[in-house]
């Protein structure tokens, strides 16, 4: 394979990572002048078309190849993941347009595409190391998209936060990596899991699982490696609370389930009820379990939305998990259908606090009072949002919990042998009603605060979120719009 | 044709959405609009129906590679609650003729709620059937919290999460049934021929069927009923009694009993005398009776009055369902469309009638306002709900619930008689509620001053404003409708009792439906 060959594989990454260079380079020589807002538009304008064209690119050009070993995977699959990562990013960049927090333009829109390159990368590694550095690539972009708000303490401090989790978590993940490859000698997935096999459960091995699931843990923030996420969603700024919550979200799962399917294949044991079997996923069970207990029931006493929508996401994290436990295809198609429209029904969600909070200044559900009278068009939004997050009908918040609970009750039939987890999971769905409810309320039943100003949603954010929304809508109406590409690609896959 | 029922409630909603901002007119004309088109329709396809046939409206794919199917369909069960479903959207709308506080709002969730109310009785897919189930739930709560009365967001949000919780129980059993059966179809008519295991099927029925009946105020998860119906603002009231509990009551016979009819046979040991499910619930329904109307006799409040029945009175519909013949089960559907009659008639006037009026619903406090001689078109009204709310012949209720008693006594002659005795409290309570409404003596008890809400001088009661020409017509209307059922009963029961021949309860006949 030559250099041309590997430039074409990796061209989609290769455009945005040339966009984010043009961005800042555009940004630094001919835009110090001007005025923030001008900058950021037309610096947006340089990040999705560098999107787009990536985009372009994936569906002209359908590739499949493996190039060194698993360091670069290109088969349809990781297209469509990276499709949908590079759509989150558009809807990221279109929110950080409106946003007001910086004049460092071109380094914020830059930061947000290599954070995207990394996962992009990420999506694509199935070699341990390559995986290593395209997380790395990811979490520093992030580190600092979170800290990017200068003139807020939070985000200083939840940056720091984030950061000091996130260097320890990435040693716990090298050291699993590296015992895997002491007890292999391979650095390959696939080649990791043949070398495995047949040898029982190694006292190492099972190290070697706990250190990873702790590392992707802290990926995506489940329990009880959760403890930066309700800073890095409160503190950062809302466009890199946003990016954190989805894009990351989306490409840490695809990665996680990948690591786990196809490394620890055979190291499965048994989560089924009386049927425990050591392995990992029993461990993933705990950890999912715990997710949706205390994510749901700490959501229920925040008053501040961000930090209700943080520990929402670590319930949502509990759920998504139930797809790893779950380990086949159709629950890889679980998984990635859930935290796809996960991803853009919390971007909007973001999109609506920012447009909250840059107006009345904070973000507790108070000031979301009477949100229906002063501007009806994103509070809809945000009730299309709540809903889906809640998993209401039609919308597709409802569809992917039933996707991800049905693949994860059929993995144990005919003895129905997640169905605790399951059982727990749709209670505890039943509990979130309640806390997606109170924002609501807040938003359709309490009355306008007394003199409370005339308040007006920008154009561009109410177009924006209307998007967003339509999606959700869309893609829970007509399921199969996803769920059918998910399926081809996989069929595809051949695994 | 009948899945219009549907489409045209939904767009009814975007219209009103779309609408301008403040005009409380133009909102309740095109809900009226959409509402009279609804019932027009739902007519039209009665009239048309032969009894006894399965109409499939429409049946397509929706999520091929999950077997998830789009498929609407009715029979004569499902037509007779999309008739009722028709009604009480249209007389909801006359009784809330007087909405001006946000109007545009109140008849998007309104019409957003009818329209997954008809979904839920057309569809014949159980995944179809439980999203349209959960459509409902959420403008309920909307309805509730932003134009209801006492404790509005604390009953709303009661509401909402024991139908959440509901719901969620039969989410459990249908996810497990679907992978059961082979994860390949959600269709209630294939499910229902798929043979579950006896031990599944012995707790994945209880589950449904009370995850179902929650909405459908089974004792002792009725609790929601009386303090949501208190909450609600009249049309909602109306809703929630006339059409929502039915909801529930009717997943439970199209879900839960079909696809799991073996969980209503013995469990082969008996405990304290229970030796089925079959057993446990009858036991509820029959509390639920007795304890509804015996609460019901010493409320104070005029609302919870006629909350507090409306769980006796669907105790009936529960009872009728598990008797196992057909003459009770066909009694419970009726039983279904009889209450929604009657139930939404008794709220209109409690909550539009009175209430809007006078300001108070304190039977003490409206004793002393002689409201007979004030608005005589209400107490007349109120006389005549009563009747039929008690059950006299030549309304809708005497038969539908002769019909469950019959049913009863063939199953559990005990209990039958125990019903007896909740039907004679429910005469006590109705005609304590008529006295002391309507035909107190003035400056009776009405020395309780100490009800804030209340004018208890009595001098208002002159000014009352006369009862509208729409609250005449919605009135009249389900009045005729319940006098129309109760002198020719065979309208309904000739659509209803072939419905139980058809193949989709072949199950229950076998673990004995007669």
């Amino acid at each position: 394979m030559n250099y041309l060959e590997l430039l074409k594989l990796a061209a989609p990454e290769t455009i945005v990572a040339v966009a984010a260079l043009v961005v800042l380079a555009v940004d630094l020589t001919t835009m110090r002048e001007l005025d923030t807002r001008v900058r950021f538009i037309i610096g947006g304008m340089i990040a999705g078309v560098g999107c787009v064209a990536a985009i372009l690119w994936m569906l002209a050009l359908p590739a499949q190849a493996n190039a060194f070993a698993g360091m670069l995977v290109v088969e349809p699959l990781t297209q469509f993941v990276k499709i949908a990562l590079l759509a989150l990013t558009i809807f990221t960049v279109l929110l950080s347009i409106e946003s007001n927090f910086t004049t460092h333009v071109g380094e914020y829109l830059a930061l947000i595409l290599f954070a995207a390159v990394g996962m992009m990368f990420l999506v694509s590694a199935e070699d341990i190391l390559m995986i290593f550095i395209a997380l790395e690539l990811t979490s520093l972009s992030l580190y600092i998209l979170t800290a990017f708000n200068k003139r807020n303490i939070k985000s200083a401090e939840a940056a720091l936060k984030y950061f000091l989790f996130g260097g320890m978590a990435a040693a716990f993940t090298l050291f699993g990596l590296s015992l895997l490859y002491g007890l292999s000698g391979a650095t390959n997935l696939g080649q990791i899991a043949a070398a495995l096999n047949g040898k029982g459960l190694d006292p190492l091995l099972v190290v070697a699982i706990v250190m990873t699931v702790i590392g992707f843990g802290f990926k995506v923030a489940a329990v009880p490696f959760h403890l930066w996420a309700p800073d890095a969603y409160e503190g950062a700024p809302t466009p890199s609370a946003a990016f954190i919550a989805s894009g990351s979200k989306v490409a840490s799962f695809f990665i996680f389930a990948k690591v786990m399917m196809i490394g620890f294949a055979g190291a499965e044991g048994s989560g089924a009820w009386h049927q425990y079997a050591s392995g990992w996923v029993p461990v993933i069970a705990v950890v999912a379990g715990l997710s949706m207990i205390l994510g749901n029931l700490v959501a229920i006493v925040q008053s501040s939305v961000r930090r209700l929508i943080a520990y929402s996401a670590i319930a949502h994290a509990g759920y998504m998990l139930l797809a790893v436990l779950a380990h086949d295809q159709e629950a890889v198609a679980s998984l990635l259908y859930y935290a796809v429209t996960y991803g853009l029904t919390t971007i909007g969600a973001f999109g609506v606090v920012a447009v909250v909070q840059d107006r009345a200044g904070d973000d507790n559900l108070a000031t979301f009072a009477g949100l229906s009278r002063r501007s009806p068009v994103i509070s809809f939004c945000m009730m299309i949002f709540m809903l889906s997050l809640a998993g209401i009908p039609p919308l597709a918040g409802f569809f992917g919990k039933f996707y991800v609970f049905a693949a994860a009750v059929k993995t144990g039939a005919p003895n129905l042998g997640l169905m605790w987890l399951v059982i727990l999971a749709i209670a505890m769905s039943a509990v979130s009603l309640y806390y997606y409810l109170q924002v609501l309320k807040q938003i359709y039943v309490a009355d306008v605060p007394a003199g409370a100003p005339e308040f007006r949603a920008p154009i561009l954010s109410q177009v924006v979120l209307g998007l967003l929304a339509a999606g959700v809508i869309l893609l829970g109406g007509a399921p199969n719009l996803l769920v059918g590409v998910l399926q081809q690609c996989i069929s595809a896959m051949g695994h | 044709m009948l899945a219009w029922t549907i489409y045209i409630s939904f767009l009814g909603v975007l219209v009103l959405m779309l609408l301008p901002k403040g005009n409380a007119s133009a909102a309740r004309k095109a809900a009226m609009l959409t509402a009279v088109a609804g019932l027009f329709i739902a007519l039209l396809g009665f009239v048309r129906f032969q009894p006894g046939e399965t109409v499939t409206v429409t049946d397509a794919e929706w999520i091929p590679s999950l077997g998830i199917r789009y498929h609407l369909a009715a029979d004569g069960i499902s037509l007779t609650l999309v008739l009722l479903t028709g009604l009480a959207a249209v007389t909801g709308i006359l009784f809330s003729w007087n909405i001006e506080h946000r109007a545009k709002e109140f008849f998007a969730f309104y019409l957003a709620l009818i329209g997954g109310v008809y979904g839920v009785f057309l569809s014949f897919d159980a995944f179809l059937l439980f999203v349209f189930y959960e459509i409902a739930i959420i403008p309920k709560y909307f309805i509730i919290a932003i134009w209801g009365s006492t404790r509005r967001e604390y009953g709303a949000m009661k509401l909402a999460l024991y139908s959440f919780v509901g719901s969620a129980m039969v989410l459990i059993g249908l996810i497990a049934a679907y992978v059961v059966a082979g994860a390949h179809t959600m269709s209630i008519g294939e499910l229902a021929k798929y043979p579950f295991p006896h031990g599944f099927q012995l707790w994945a029925f209880p589950l449904v069927f009370v995850g179902f009946a929650i909405l459908a105020g089974l004792w002792p998860f009725h609790t929601w009923a009386p303090t949501g119906h208190v909450a609600a603002p009249t049309a909602a009231s109306m809703l929630l009694a006339g059409v929502v509990m039915k909801l529930g009551a009717y997943g439970s016979l199209r879900v839960a009993m079909t696809l799991f009819p073996e969980g209503l046979d013995d469990w082969g040991f008996g405990v304290m005398g229970f030796h089925s499910w079959r057993d446990v619930i009858a036991l509820l329904a029959v509390t639920g009776i007795v304890y509804g109307a015996m609460v019901a006799l010493v409320q104070k409040d005029f609302k919870f009055v006629i909350g507090y029945s409306s769980v006796s009175h669907m105790g009936f519909v529960l009872l009728g369902l598990v008797t196992l013949n057909t003459i009770g089960l066909s009694g419970a559907v009726l039983q279904m469309f009889s209450h929604g009659v009657i139930a939404g008639l008794l709220f209109a006037v409690v909550g539009r009638m009175v209430y809007d009026r006078t300001h108070t619903r304190e039977l003490s406090v409206l004793e002393g306002m002689q409201l007979s001689k004030a608005i005589p078109f209400a107490a007349t009204t109120f006389v005549i709900a009563g009747m039929a709310s008690m059950g006299l012949p030549g309304f809708s209720g005497f038969v539908a619930e002769l019909q469950v008693l019959i049913g009863a006594w063939k199953a559990y002659p005990t209990l039958a008689v125990i019903t007896g005795v909740g039907i004679v409290i429910g005469v006590a309570y109705t005609l304590r509620a008529v006295q002391k409404v309507f035909f107190g003596e003035r400056g009776g008890t009405s020395s309780t001053s100490s009800h804030s809400s209340g004018n208890e001088d009595g001098d208002a009661v002159e000014h009352v404003p006369p009862i509208s020409v729409p609250e005449r017509i919605g009135a009249v209307l389900l009045i005729g409708a319940s006098l129309l059922i109760g002198l020719y009963p065979r309208l309904l029961l000739d659509v209803i009792v072939p419905s139980f021949s058809s193949p989709l309860f072949d199950g229950l006949r076998k673990v004995g439906l007669q």
